[in-house]
Formats: C-alpha cells, sequence, structure tokens
C-alpha cells in the first residue's frame, strides 16, 4: 500500500494550519516549513536541505520569519506548527538572500561557461531568482587544483564547492559508506577522501547528482554535452531487477547520462553507479549491429530477410522431423515483457514447446517465484520484521540494499541476516546467524519455530534467532523475506525449502531477489517451463490461451539445466539464446560448452558477440536499453515504462519484433506492428496484467503492481511532469532544487479537488496540458473494467503449493570447504567490460578462506593453491578474509566461465571444494 | 574570601586564593587538602540530598563564566527528569582572545576545579563527567590528569566517594585546536569524535548532549566557583556582587596597561577600577583610546565608559556590549582601531569551522575589506560595504542584542569591531579614505 503526497485520508488531528506569505495552508503535523511550503507552491531557495536525507541547516539559504520566533530560523529545520505565520518574501528575508548568494558567489569561480553543471546549475538557478544582480567582490578567490578524483568516477573541483554538505551526508547517511568528508575550515574548508581510501562506493555517483553546483563531476560525462542540448526521456534502469526510476539524456544521438529519478516506491531518487554510468557500453564498438549467419569459423553478414529465412527453416525442418521439444529458448530476463511475451507467444503458442526459461539456473523456480505472497518494497519500511536470505543486496541488487538499510536504520525494523559470510546489509542487522549453504531450509524452520513460538521470558543475546524474533513479536506488520539463491555454488532446493518454511508463518510476503534485469517481467509473461503469460500455469491457461494464440504447449517443458542437459544430448536440435551467453553465465560452463556444440543449430539474438553467441549459426543482432520502448517488471512486479532514447545502431530490431518476423514464417502473423500494441496484446491476454495498457502505464506515476486485479487502489495518475523535464522534454533543473518557484498553475488544486471528490486515489492528469482529465481518468475505468473481466472469466493465478517441499541438508564433510560463489556488482559482463568508466572498477577474484583454513591448508596469504571439485581442478590464488567463516570458501562468479563456473557441480545440491598446495 | 589592594582597589578573592597563597603547591593534593580542599564535597555527600547543592548554586544565582553568562542553576533545571545516563562536560576549551583565566585554574588549582565537578556532578545525578582541556594548555592538561589520579588515590573521585555511594568517573579529553569547540555543542561533537562543528538547536545538550543523552555543559570557572557557593551558602554568596551580577569574576587584564593580569574582583566595580585600580593605569600614562570590556567578540566601549559598573545585564541593555569571558583589553592613543578590528576579524575568519554560509565566506571577506582600509587603500565605500556585508552576518549588527544569519555565534562576533569603528572611529576612517574617494568605479 503506497502513500501520496496529497493523502486527504489522513485524520484531521494530524494536520496544522498555517500561513505563509498570507497564505493559509495546511499541513502534515511535523512536516518541514520548507517542504510544506513547498508543497502549497511557495518556494523557499535552498541548498544543502535534500528531501530524502536529515536537515543541517548549513547553507543558509532558507532563512525565513516566523512571527513570535526570534530571528530567522531556517525553513529546512522548522516544523510547522498550528497557528504558525512564517514569511518567506520581507525585504529583511530577501536581503538575508540576497547575502548568502553573495557570500556563496564570493569564493565561487563563476567558470559557468566551462561547467559541466553550468544551464542546470541550482546556484545560478537562485541567483537569478533571489540573488543580487552584481557582485561586490573585489579580492582574489580561493584557488585549489582542479579537478581531483575522488574515485574512479567521480572528480571534485573545490573552487566550486559551496560547502552544502549534500554529498559528505549522503555518503554516511544514505550510502553507508562515510568515505568523504569535510576538511579544513572556514573558507579553505574542502570535501576530502581520507588517506589512501578512494571514495569507492556503489553509489558515488548520486553525489554528483545531488551537488548543487559543478564540485562533484561525473568523470564519464564531463565536458560531454551542455545540458541545454540535451533530450530526456524517462526510463526504467534494467541492469538489475530493483527497477529504478531514471531520466535519459542523449546528446547528438549518443547516451550521455543517466539521472536517478525520485520514485517514492522503487529507488527515491538513488541510483547505483553501475546503473548510473553503465550506458556507454550501448555505443560499444563490440556491439554487433548486421545479421550474421555462420559459415564454417566464420560469421558472414547477411541481410535480415536471408537470416530471418535461415533460422525459421531450422525451426521448420526441427518440428517436422523431431516436433515440438526439439526446440528450446533460453533467456529473455534482459529485454523487455514486450520482448519476452513475442518470444514466449512465438516458442510456445506457434511453436508448441514449453522448453522456455528466462533464467540461467542461478535462480529459484518459477512456481516458487510466482506463487508466493508477493511483498512491494516499501513493504520493508512497515514489516514486522525483515528476514534476508538472498544474495548479497549491496552487489546485486544496490538500491534494494538502500532500502533495506534504511528501513533497518529508520524504521527501526528487525533484520535478520542469514548470509553464508558477511554481506552489505550485515552491519545492519539487528541480528546475524551465519548459514551454511545447503541448510537454509533447516535454518528456515528454527526461524518460522521461534517467530511462532509464544513469548518465553528475555531471548539469550547469543542466540540471534531468538531475538530475532523477540523483536518481531514487540511489532506489528508482516514479516518480509526477501528471498534469493545466495550464491551460485548451490541448488535451488535449500532455498526452496527454506521458502516452504517461511511461507508457513501467519502474516509473510516475499521480495524475490533475482538476477538479470527483466526477470520477474520475463517470469510474468511465462519465460519459464509450465507457465503461460500472466501468472498462470500451463495447464491452467490452457483453454484461455487457446482462444488467443494458435496453440499451447501440451506438456510442461524443460528448465535451463533441462534445455542444456538435452542440448548437450542432442535432443534439443534447435536452440534459442535470447540475449543470454550460457558459456559466462550458466554456473556449469561446462555443461553450457556441451550443449552449445551439441545443439544442431544455434540462434543467438544478442547485441554483443559473446562467448556462446559465437559458437551460433545465426546471430540477429538486437536493439538494446535506451534504444527501445516497452514495459519491464521489477522484483516487485511494478510494471513501469522504458523510456526510447536514441536511435537503434544499425539494422538492429526489437527482440519482439524479431519474434514477430520468425511467426509470419512459421505461419502466424501477430499483427503487432508498434510496441505499445505488445503492450496492450499482454493486458489483454495475461491474466495478472488484464488491464495494463500501455495508455494507462503512460499516465500512471508510480507504475502499476501486478497483478493488477490486486493493486488497482495503488494507482496513481500522474499529477505533473518530472521536474526534471520542461514540458518539450528538455531538462531544465531537478528536483527538489528548481529556479522555477512554483509548481505548474492549477495543479495542486486539481490534485486536491480530484482526490476529494473520487473514491480511489485518482487524480487527473494534470501535468499534460493537452490531454483533458476524463481521457487519463477512463483509462483507469478500462484498467478496472479489464481486471473485473478477469476476476470473471480468466484463469485463477498460480498460488504455489508448498507441502510436498522438503530437502535434507547434505552433509558436511570436514576436509572440505563448502564454495560460496555470490555476484558483485563490477563483474566481467557486457555492461561493466564494454562501459570504459565501469571496467577499471573490475577487481581481480581470489579464493577467499577463514585465517584458520589458510594454516590448515599450509600456505602463504596470496599464494596459488589447487582447488577441486567434483567437476574440475582449478588453480587460483587463495587470501583470508576476515567475513569469511571457517569452513567456508568464497570465490565471486566472475561471468566470464572461469573460477567458479568451472568448479559448481549443478548436479548437487552444494559444492564442496578440496584445497591443496601447489608445488 | 581574602582581599588584596591595589591603588586603592581591591580584589575579592574566592576562588583565585588558594592560588595566591600557595603559590608553590596549590595545585597538588596535599597543598589543596592543607587548605581545604574536598571539605565541602564531604559536606554535600555527608548531607546526602543532591537537591540541596541545586538549590545552593540556584540561591547563589551563579552566571556562566565562558561568556555566555547563563544562570547556571536554570541550565541544571533543564536536564529531564528521570532520564539517565546524563552527563557533565567541563568546558576547558578557552580560547577566546585575550582571555586566560580558565588555563591559571587549570594549572593552579585542578582540584578544586574537581571537587567542583563532584559537587556538580553529585547535584545532577551523574556518574560520568569530561574535560575537555584546550590542547594547548599542556601544563594544565598534565595537572588535572595528575589531580585525578590522586584525587581518586585519597577517595575523592571514582566509586563510592567518601563512603557515600556516589560514583563518579572523569575522562580528559584535549582538544586540537580549535576556537569553535568552546562553543558547547561543536565541543560535545569534537569530544564524541567528529568534527568540531556547531549543532542544530533544538534539541538543546540538556535534552540530547553528549551521545544524545542529557549533558549539562559548564565552564571551568563556573565549577571552580561552587565549593565556595557550597561553604558560604548560596544566599551569602549571592550577597557578593551586583544585581543579577553575583559573586566574583577573574577578570583577565591585558592590553596597554601597567600591570595586565588575571584579577578576581566582585561584580559592581567600576572599569576605571580594573583598570587605572588593579592594571595600575595605561602604560606610560598615556591617554586610553578604547578597550575590549568582555573578550573579543563584543563591542568595544570607551573612557566615557570608565565608570559604569560592571554588571552583566547593565553592559548588555545599556552599553550594547557584555562582559563575556571576563577578559578586559585596553587600547592606549597610539593605537589605530582599524588594525585591531582587523586583527581580531582574521582571527574569526581563521576560526570559522565552516559549517554556515555567511560565517565562512563572510567573516574572510570582512577581514579582507578591513586589511585594505588599513592599508589606505580602500574606498570610502568599501567601508559602508563592510557594514553591509556583517550586516548580513549580524542583521542589525550595530544594535544589541545581536541577531544572526549563522549557525552560532562565531560569524557575528565579527560584527562587534565593525560595529565599534563604526560607532567611534567612523570619521576618522572616512578621513582616511578620503584621497581614494576619486577611484570610486562610477555607478
Amino acid at each position: 500500500v503506497t502513500t501520496t503526497e496529497n493523502e486527504n485520508a489522513a485524520p484531521a488531528t494530524n494536520q496544522v494550519n498555517l500561513t505563509v506569505n498570507g497564505r493559509e495552508i495546511t499541513a502534515e503535523k511535523g512536516e518541514l516549513l520548507i517542504k510544506a511550503a513547498q508543497e502549497h507552491g511557495i518556494y523557499i531557495p535552498r541548498f544543502c536541505w535534500h528531501e530524502r536525507m536529515k536537515p543541517v541547516g548549513m547553507c543558509r539559504m532558507c532563512l525565513v520569519q516566523v512571527d513570535g520566533m526570534r530571528g530567522f530560523p531556517p525553513a529546512c529545520t522548522t516544523p510547522v506548527a498550528d497557528g504558525m505565520v512564517a514569511h518567506t518574501d520581507t525585504p529583511e528575508v530577501k536581503k538575508i538572500q540576497d547575502g548568502v548568494l553573495e557570500f556563496l558567489l564570493i569564493n565561487h569561480p563563476l567558470d559557468c561557461p566551462v561547467c559541466d553543471r553550468g544551464g542546470e546549475c541550482p546556484l545560478q538557478d537562485q541567483t537569478l531568482a533571489f540573488g543580487p544582480g552584481e557582485s561586490r567582490f573585489s579580492e582574489e578567490k580561493r584557488h585549489f587544483e582542479k579537478p581531483i578524483p575522488l574515485s574512479g568516477l567521480v572528480l571534485l573541483d573545490r573552487e566550486r564547492c559551496i560547502q552544502c554538505g549534500r554529498c559528505t551526508r549522503f555518503a554516511e547517511e544514505i550510502a553507508g559508506d562515510p568515505l568523504i568528508d569535510f576538511g579544513e575550515r572556514s573558507d579553505r574548508m574542502q570535501v576530502t577522501t581520507y588517506p589512501d581510501h578512494p571514495f569507492a562506493s556503489h553509489f558515488s555517483g548520486n553525489t554528483v547528482q545531488i551537488c548543487p553546483v559543478g564540485a562533484l563531476l561525473s568523470k564519464p560525462y564531463r565536458f560531454k554535452a551542455r545540458p541545454w542540448d540535451l533530450t530526456t526521456a524517462e526510463t526504467t534502469c534494467t541492469t538489475c531487477a530493483v527497477g529504478c526510476r531514471g531520466a535519459l539524456q542523449s546528446s547528438s544521438n549518443r547516451l550521455v547520462r543517466l539521472l536517478g529519478v525520485d520514485l517514492d516506491a522503487v529507488n527515491q531518487g538513488w541510483l547505483c553507479d553501475k546503473g548510473r554510468y553503465g550506458y556507454d557500453w550501448v555505443h560499444a564498438d563490440e556491439r554487433v549491429i548486421e545479421p550474421q549467419v555462420r559459415e564454417g569459423d566464420r560469421p558472414t553478414e547477411v541481410s535480415w530477410p536471408e537470416a530471418l529465412e535461415r533460422v525459421a527453416s531450422e525451426i521448420t525442418r526441427a518440428l517436422d522431423l523431431h516436433g515440438p521439444s526439439s526446440v528450446a529458448l533460453l533467456g529473455g530476463a534482459r529485454g523487455s515483457n514486450e520482448d519476452a511475451y513475442s518470444w514466449v507467444r512465438l516458442v510456445k503458442g506457434v511453436i508448441g514447446t514449453d522448453n522456455v526459461d528466462a533464467q540461467l539456473g542461478d535462480g529459484l523456480p518459477p512456481e516458487v517465484v510466482l506463487g508466493l505472497p508477493r511483498a512491494e518494497i516499501d513493504d520493508l519500511d512497515r514489516a514486522a520484521g525483515i528476514i534476508v536470505l538472498a544474495p548479497d543486496l549491496k552487489e546485486e541488487l544496490p538500491v534494494l540494499f538502500l532500502r533495506a538499510k534504511q528501513a533497518a536504520i529508520t524504521k527501526k525494523v528487525p533484520l535478520l541476516d542469514l548470509a553464508p559470510l558477511d554481506v552489505g546489509l550485515t552491519p545492519y542487522a539487528s541480528s546475524v546467524l551465519r548459514t551454511v549453504p545447503g541448510e537454509e531450509g533447516v535454518v528456515a524452520e528454527r526461524v518460522v519455530a521461534a517467530l511462532n513460538a509464544s513469548p518465553n521470558g528475555a531471548p539469550a543475546p547469543d542466540d540471534p534467532i531468538a531475538t530475532f524474533a523477540a523483536a518481531v513479536r514487540e511489532r506489528s506488520g508482516p514479516v518480509v523475506v526477501v528471498l534469493g539463491r545466495v550464491s551460485v555454488a548451490q541448488s535451488s532446493a535449500s532455498t526452496v525449502h527454506a521458502a516452504a518454511a517461511l511461507a508457513g508463518l501467519p502474516d509473510v510476503l516475499f521480495l524475490s531477489a533475482l538476477r538479470r534485469g527483466n526477470v520477474r517481467g520475463a517470469l510474468e509473461v511465462g519465460g519459464a517451463p509450465g507457465f503461460l503469460p500472466g501468472g498462470v500455469t500451463l495447464d491452467a491457461g490452457r483453454e484461455w490461451f487457446s482462444q488467443n494464440w494458435q496453440r499451447v504447449p501440451s506438456e510442461v517443458g524443460l528448465d535451463a539445466e533441462g534445455i542444456l542437459r538435452a542440448a548437450a544430448s542432442g535432443a534439443v536440435r534447435v536452440l534459442v539464446l535470447l540475449g543470454s551467453d550460457p558459456i559466462s553465465d550458466y554456473p556449469d560452463a561446462d555443461l553450457a560448452r556441451r550443449a552449445l556444440d551439441g545443439a544442431a543449430f544455434v540462434v543467438s539474438v544478442d547485441a554483443f558477440a559473446s562467448e556462446s553467441s559465437r559458437r551460433a549459426d545465426v546471430f540477429l543482432p538486437c536493439t538494446v536499453w535506451g534504444e527501445k520502448g516497452g514495459t519491464t517488471t521489477n522484483l516487485e512486479g511494478r510494471v513501469q515504462r522504458l523510456g526510447r532514447k536514441v536511435s537503434p545502431e544499425g539494422t538492429t530490431m526489437d527482440d519482439w519484433r524479431i519474434a514477430g518476423e520468425l511467426a509470419v514464417r512459421l505461419g502466424d502473423d501477430f499483427d503487432l506492428e508498434f510496441v505499445d500494441e505488445v503492450t496492450d496484446e499482454i493486458a489483454k491476454v495475461a491474466p495478472g496484467h488484464l488491464g495494463a495498457t500501455a495508455a494507462l502505464l503512460r499516465r500512471v506515476r508510480d507504475g502499476v503492481v501486478l497483478p493488477l486485479r490486486e493493486h488497482l487502489d495503488e494507482i496513481r495518475l500522474r499529477t505533473r511532469d518530472l521536474n526534471i523535464l520542461s514540458e518539450d522534454g528538455h531538462a531544465v533543473s531537478w528536483d527538489p532544487i528548481r529556479s522555477e518557484a512554483v509548481v505548474p498553475a492549477g495543479s495542486t488544486a486539481a490534485v486536491e479537488a480530484a482526490g476529494a471528490g473520487g473514491n480511489v486515489n485518482i487524480t487527473p492528469d494534470a501535468g499534460d496540458p493537452n490531454e483533458p482529465p476524463d481521457v487519463a481518468a477512463r483509462s483507469v475505468d478500462d484498467a478496472r473494467a479489464e481486471s473485473e473481466r478477469a476476476a470473471r472469466e480468466a484463469p485463477a493465478l498460480h498460488v504455489w503449493d508448498r507441502s510436498a517441499t522438503t530437502a535434507e541438508a547434505p552433509a558436511r564433510d570436514g576436509y572440505a570447504l563448502r564454495l560460496v560463489s555470490p555476484r558483485t556488482l563490477y563483474d566481467g559482463g557486457r555492461i561493466v567490460t564494454c562501459t570504459p568508466a565501469l571496467a577499471s572498477l573490475r577487481h581481480d577474484v581470489a579464493l577467499l578462506v577463514h585465517p584458520h583454513d589458510l594454516a590448515n591448508i599450509g600456505v602463504a596469504e596470496g599464494d596459488r593453491v589447487r582447488v577441486t571439485s567434483s567437476r574440475a581442478s582449478v588453480t587460483i590464488a587463495v587470501q583470508t578474509h576476515p567475513s569469511v567463516p571457517a569452513g567456508i570458501a568464497a570465490l565471486p562468479f566472475t561471468a566470464d566461465g572461469k573460477g567458479a563456473a568451472e568448479l559448481i557441480d549443478t548436479t548437487t545440491m552444494v559444492t564442496d571444494l578440496r584445497i591443496e598446495t601447489v608445488k | 574570601v581574602t582581599t588584596a589592594t591595589t591603588n586603592g582597589f581591591s580584589e575579592t578573592r574566592i576562588v583565585t586564593r588558594r592560588l595566591h597563597e600557595r603559590p608553590d603547591d596549590s595545585w597538588t593534593i596535599d597543598g589543596s587538602l592543607a587548605s581545604g580542599g574536598y571539605k565541602m564535597l564531604e559536606t554535600v555527600l555527608r548531607k546526602g540530598d543532591p537537591s540541596l547543592a541545586q538549590a545552593a548554586v540556584s540561591a547563589s544565582g551563579l552566571r556562566g563564566r565562558g561568556g555566555a553568562n547563563f544562570v547556571t542553576g536554570q541550565k541544571w533545571s533543564f536536564l529531564p527528569e528521570g532520564v539517565y545516563p546524563r552527563y557533565l562536560v567541563v568546558n576547558g576549551d578557552e580560547g577566546e582572545p585575550s582571555t586566560f583565566k580558565d588555563r591559571m585554574l587549570l594549572e593552579r588549582d585542578p582540584h578544586q576545579l574537581l571537587e567542583g565537578i563532584a559537587i556538580a556532578c553529585y547535584a545532577i545525578q551523574c556518574n560520568l563527567a569530561f574535560i575537555y582541556c584546550r590542547g594547548e594548555f599542556a601544563l594544565g592538561h598534565d595537572r588535572v590528569t595528575q589531580a585525578i589520579a590522586d584525587a581518586k588515590a585519597k577517595g575523592y573521585l571514582g566509586k563510592d566517594i567518601l563512603g557515600s555511594g556516589f560514583d563518579l568517573d572523569l575522562v580528559v579529553h584535549r582538544g586540537a585546536g580549535a576556537y569553535i569547540c568552546g562553543e558547547e555543542t561543536a565541543l560535545l561533537e569534537s569530544l564524541e569524535g567528529e568534527r568540531g562543528m556547531p549543532r542544530l538547536k533544538p534539541p538543546f545538550p540538556a535534552i540530547e548532549g553528549l551521545y544524545a543523552k542529557p549533558t549539562v555543559v559548564n565552564n571551568v570557572e563556573t565549577l571552580s566557583t561552587l565549593p565556595h557557593i557550597v561553604a558560604m551558602g548560596g544566599d551569602d554568596y549571592a550577597k557578593i556582587g551586583i544585581n543579577r551580577s553575583t559573586g566574583t569574576r577573574i577578570c583577565s587584564l591585558s592590553g596597554h596597561v601597567k600591570n595586565p593580569g588575571n584579577y578576581e574582583i566582585a561584580y559592581g566595580c567600576t572599569f576605571r577600577d580594573i583598570i587605572y585600580g588593579l592594571g595600575g593605569g595605561i602604560r606610560d600614562n598615556r591617554e586610553l583610546k578604547f578597550f575590549l570590556p568582555g573578550g573579543a567578540s563584543f563591542q568595544w566601549l570607551r573612557a566615557e565608559h570608565l565608570d559604569e559598573p560592571y554588571d552583566m545585564d547593565h553592559a548588555s541593555q545599556k552599553l550594547g556590549t557584555s562582559l563575556g569571558s571576563g577578559a578586559l583589553m585596553v587600547f592606549d592613543e597610539t593605537t589605530d582601531p582599524v588594525a585591531v578590528a582587523w586583527r581580531l576579524a582574521k582571527f574569526y575568519a581563521h576560526e570559522s569551522c565552516g559549517k554556515c554560509t555567511p560565517c565562512r565566506e563572510g567573516t574572510g571577506w570582512a577581514e579582507k575589506i578591513l586589511y585594505r582600509i588599513l592599508k589606505g587603500y580602500a574606498r570610502p565605500s568599501d567601508f559602508e560595504m563592510l557594514c553591509d556585508v556583517v550586516d548580513n552576518i549580524s542583521p542589525n549588527f550595530m544594535n544589541a542584542p545581536f541577531n544572526q544569519t549563522t549557525l552560532c555565534p562565531l560569524g557575528p562576533s565579527v560584527a562587534s569591531p565593525v560595529a565599534s569603528l563604526n560607532k567611534y572611529f567612523k570619521d576618522e576612517i572616512m578621513e582616511r579614505l578620503a584621497a581614494n574617494a576619486d577611484a570610486e568605479v562610477p555607478a
């Protein structure tokens, strides 16, 4: 359940009435004056205040006068009170505003013509709106070497800095990486790193975005464009499955910047550095931009018709000779919902096989993901407790890490960390229990028992589960489980076992922590064996889909591992890789290699020539993020639109269109011309999506959450365009700092009126002057009608039957170390390796063990050792790490088919390693 | 109470009695015990009622000797009831230019301070106190540290003091050379290991102070007075002095006087008593040009004020200044007031912590303009500009009580010398700059 900025349902006792500049306004008790005034169109200038951080009152730009209060209180630290009378535009206040801006400018270099921020600079904007006309300062300004690097991504120009402390506060308060702070004092005060510790934070780029001047600079963006040359499209980041909202900007048809947009329900304005800076790969020279057919060992460029004909004829041949089960589709979790849906329709509804898996053997079974009670990210804040049984969120789902950390700190939600070794959330966890891989189910059963037990005195302080359970009992709200496969070195069995146990709690919700940007979206549109689009099983949806599709597979197909084994054995003849690279990405690289060798015909739909696609017989080059529209679904099931910002490279095609082209050649015409038509088809046929039309998605502010019929009340129409955009789509400045002192005229009143009158919290689209309000409202009515139809006609959504699930924890071998293979943010994937700014952030990996284990092996720190699993032996450097418990060996999964990918045995529940010295 | 008379005016030695009487061992435990040390702590503990000590302090009318002159008993009364632990923090970061009395007390009578701390802690029921000692006070730090060890060994500090069941432990922390850390909230930040910058208020330290616990911050001299208040009784102590300025004050007298030094005087005397009586008058019998009546941060006074009473409320309400930290800096007729103003501004610009804009940027700018005026290459309009710049730090700065656009009073302190120049020496300055009038930039 989300709240809106115009919540009218709040009880009257929480409201206070005050007067600002003679205008009577109503605000929530305790709200800061600066915010309350802004909500009512009265802009008080500011630099240090940021809506998402604690106020500090440093810059003194927001000083106002309040009747009955002495002097000039800062609006950013003054809570509203009933009957308060505040003035923000008296001559006294205006003189202070003039004075503070003059002070800020005396040491500011005013090198705006060569400053990245020039043209979108809050200091410029507010000087124009509130500052003095000219400078009286005739002395020498302070000088520093400029710029200096704070990290590989962020540069600092100390001359431009106005010492507002936004960056230092962000680093400590939001990111939890207090690596930058102020040094020196008086007008020599400067932001600095600590000696030998660069600002190596996964979130460092946010400081550049919230810097109110051009002091912090993004290395990749520096001198790349002027803001007035940029055009902007709102979009969703697809680097991971969190689905952060962003504003994607390009200049001369090249992506140059992604800014975080404040979507309250998801990223609250923040982005991780991989998401923020991961755009150069779109234009990388390594992109393959024309179709290729492999003749012998050499790929040859061919025309699209030729390539498509070749694929269609191979599929037709396989169907004729071996039947539908000889075709399989692997991948689809990196594109849009429309891409995944069209390919699912092609493979399941035209070819007729259920051999489709969007996950690459490193996630959770679809019946679990789609069938558990779902949490939204916001539920973390209202949870009675959070159980994290998932990969290191800081590395794999960074902004979800920020949200969980925030819930633990600001909402004081008890958090139980069950990871096998220290993770990013560990310092914020109220209870930590190191769980050996494979024993997750057993541990979860203990957690459930403790939570269900009646209170029995104070818990033993050394019992994390009892401590957590006691803390949870003190609170109300659901228990939210962040559930994912902790490492790729273990099968999903023990995690499924844990899920089955935890699902037995009386009030529990699950957030799936899965890999790849649109994995949830792909699963929701049927990108998994046994499922059809919209969260219904093959059996349940067969009749419904028979009305819309040519055919529906007769039996449940293979998952990723099954597909690869079938390909290796020759049973799968035609293997389609939809943006997937199993050799680099599948936990068992050897199986992936054998599969690609064994399949008679391999089609790769991809943007790059990968280890896997190099072995493909036909390469179909697709468009990528930034080049295409459509929608994605984040890990909580929130559907949001993608922004198309640059034209595609070469003759690349959207994946969904490629599927459509093949369908025509296989005898079925999808008749889908534009991507919105695909969105609308999903909204028409997928039971969970019913009503989620392109028209609705264009108008909603926060996307829509699936299944839509259960979340209709959460729909909020956009009340205005993003502050970041002007009406013609050009960036003007970013929220919350902007020069225009008012929200677009009339919108506030319009919102209030609609909120008060309607029975749902639907507000007319006041942000789009060209659209009559009733059109937007109608799109919600349509959604409602569709969802009602769904309730009557569509098949029931899948619910997981957890009763049959148990898994025995594998025995531990006293001579072996159990492998944990986490993924890291900067891995060997294309986003990193083809983006120069990120490629340099990769680290060499080493096997990490506990100091005792290193001593047992009898080698020194950094020595190379021979590591043997049931699959292979590799030689690698070994290091100790204090976060690794005894008996565990950690080796990051590097997405290059080496190291962990050679050792992991996917046929067993866990992978144990023996380590020997090498002579 | 002892008195020492110079030029017909007498000191009233209460807090400084021991260090004058025992110049060779006033700082040792033996010297202290031989002259009544810890007797009053014993008395307070024996009575067994913290509220009695509190009542004595309230009755004494004691006001803080750090510079803000806030009523000590009232400060204590802001502590929320029933919230523990609470802390006493001793502000020994005496950094105000021309102020050197806490240094003397730390170096020459640390046991008196410790006794005062123990009495205060008992009164407010606090079991852990922190002494924030200015980093440059090496000798003071060493002597306080030694004194704590000695007092602990004798049972005047530590567990179960004198069998009363009252525990008190002390932590001594050395500052690292920042004037701002004398501001109580910046001091707390620094004590917590953070960068010394003032906090937003509210919450006030009494509610959320050190480590977010209720905290009282008191000055060294303030606490050193407590044993004597206990000894004399609050009411009798209040009889010393004048009006709401009760008791004695250690006056750090410096500048162009014949006998600079620390003098403990009873409130109610005149500035003339201090400068011409105790100080022996102006060096070489020159004329007094002006003097700073309360440290560096308040407006100056001139010869016509010499017979005004040394009274805190009188200074702030009638004279538009303050007795501040109790330091008197005296300047004779040979002084260039612009040089003094510039040097003070330079101090504030150097010591500005950098947290808030008007102080960080404005003090430095004021210093630069004053330097140009001092060197004679400013335009007449520059003085007007200087006044306006200072007005943006401390709106309406010519009139007390001062206002501020800053977080703390450091920035507005630079307004005092400028206001003083404007009040007394404007014609003189304009005359000096008249030659540059032609250099005026045309409008």
